[in-house]
């Protein structure tokens, strides 16, 4: 779906949306714009990564983390793009693998994750996601053993999740910046391993 | 105090709805067990509709052999409190 958005027909009917609100009075082109301008300038995966670097190097935040995403989030001034729904992280053990999926539509924390990838929005990965994980992550590149329980998170709800991925071995001395950078989109999806 | 608490086993309802639902359809019918609840929210069934109607939300958990028939993974999906009825 991204990409070539300008061409498709749902851009269109977007604009004749915008158009009609604005008509209507409820809400200004400056308004729209303003909104289109914070996800894009502070949506980013940096923002997860930069929680899952935290939480590694800081067992009391991972506590905080695991316990309340949107208090967790808001500690590293990422309140104000996560408000409206209820951040949940999910953490990766050596015997559990967690995954996200949103089957109805295409929801995920876009503040901490950035704008979503297009398969993610895809019907091949929403359908398949929650019946074959296995054979999903085999193709991003993610081999699990047999004996690693995997979870899929449908966001169905006005849940959010993140991906707690698995801290990796011999990283022990990095800095959190430098862990953070090791975070990719897909690690906080889970359809990587970090 | 909510309907069900964590544990407790439940099964989606079977129906179709005529209108809009956030209830996915691989999982109607299906048994699964109430992992915790997550809040209170607006039904979204009614709420479509313009009718407020707050409901408990619980994360249930599914297996896959449940929902497909076969799988070893789980899947975890949040159901508004009438989305579900009690499980034998």
């Amino acid at each position: 779906m991204s990409g070539e958005h300008g061409e498709l027909p749902v851009a269109a009917r977007v604009r004749r949306l915008e158009e009609r609100l604005i008509a209507a009075g409820l809400a200004t082109d400056a308004e729209l714009d303003g909104i289109l301008e914070r996800v894009f300038t502070s949506a980013s995966p940096v923002n997860g990564a930069q929680m899952v670097a935290r939480a590694w190097t800081d067992p009391a935040y991972r506590d905080r983390l695991l316990a309340d995403g949107n208090a967790a989030a808001a500690e590293l001034g990422f309140g104000p793009g996560t408000q409206g729904y209820l951040l949940k992280a999910v953490e990766n053990t050596p015997t559990v693998h967690n995954m996200i999926v949103c089957t109805l539509c295409s929801c995920y924390p876009t503040a901490l994750l950035g704008p979503s990838p297009s398969w993610y929005k895809s019907f091949a990965y929403r359908s398949r996601a929650v019946r074959e994980p296995r054979a999903v992550l085999a193709e991003f590149g993610l081999e699990l053993p047999d004996s690693t329980e995997i979870r899929v998170w449908d966001a169905n709800s006005e849940t959010r999740y993140l991906v707690l991925p698995l801290q990796a071995e011999g990283t022990d001395e990095m800095g959190e910046d430098e862990l953070a950078s090791l975070v990719t989109r897909n690690g906080l999806i889970g359809t990587a391993s970090r | 105090m909510t309907r069900f608490t964590a544990g407790a086993r439940v099964r989606a309802r079977a129906a179709d709805p005529d209108g809009h639902t956030r209830l996915p359809g691989y999982a109607r019918g299906h048994i699964g067990e109430v992992n915790e609840v997550r809040a209170t929210w607006q039904l979204p069934d009614e709420a479509v509709r313009g009718v407020s109607r707050a409901e408990p939300v619980y994360a249930v958990r599914f297996p896959a052999a449940e929902l497909w028939g076969s799988g070893s993974h789980s899947v975890i999906i949040d159901m508004w409190e009438s989305y579900l009825e009690e499980a034998p």
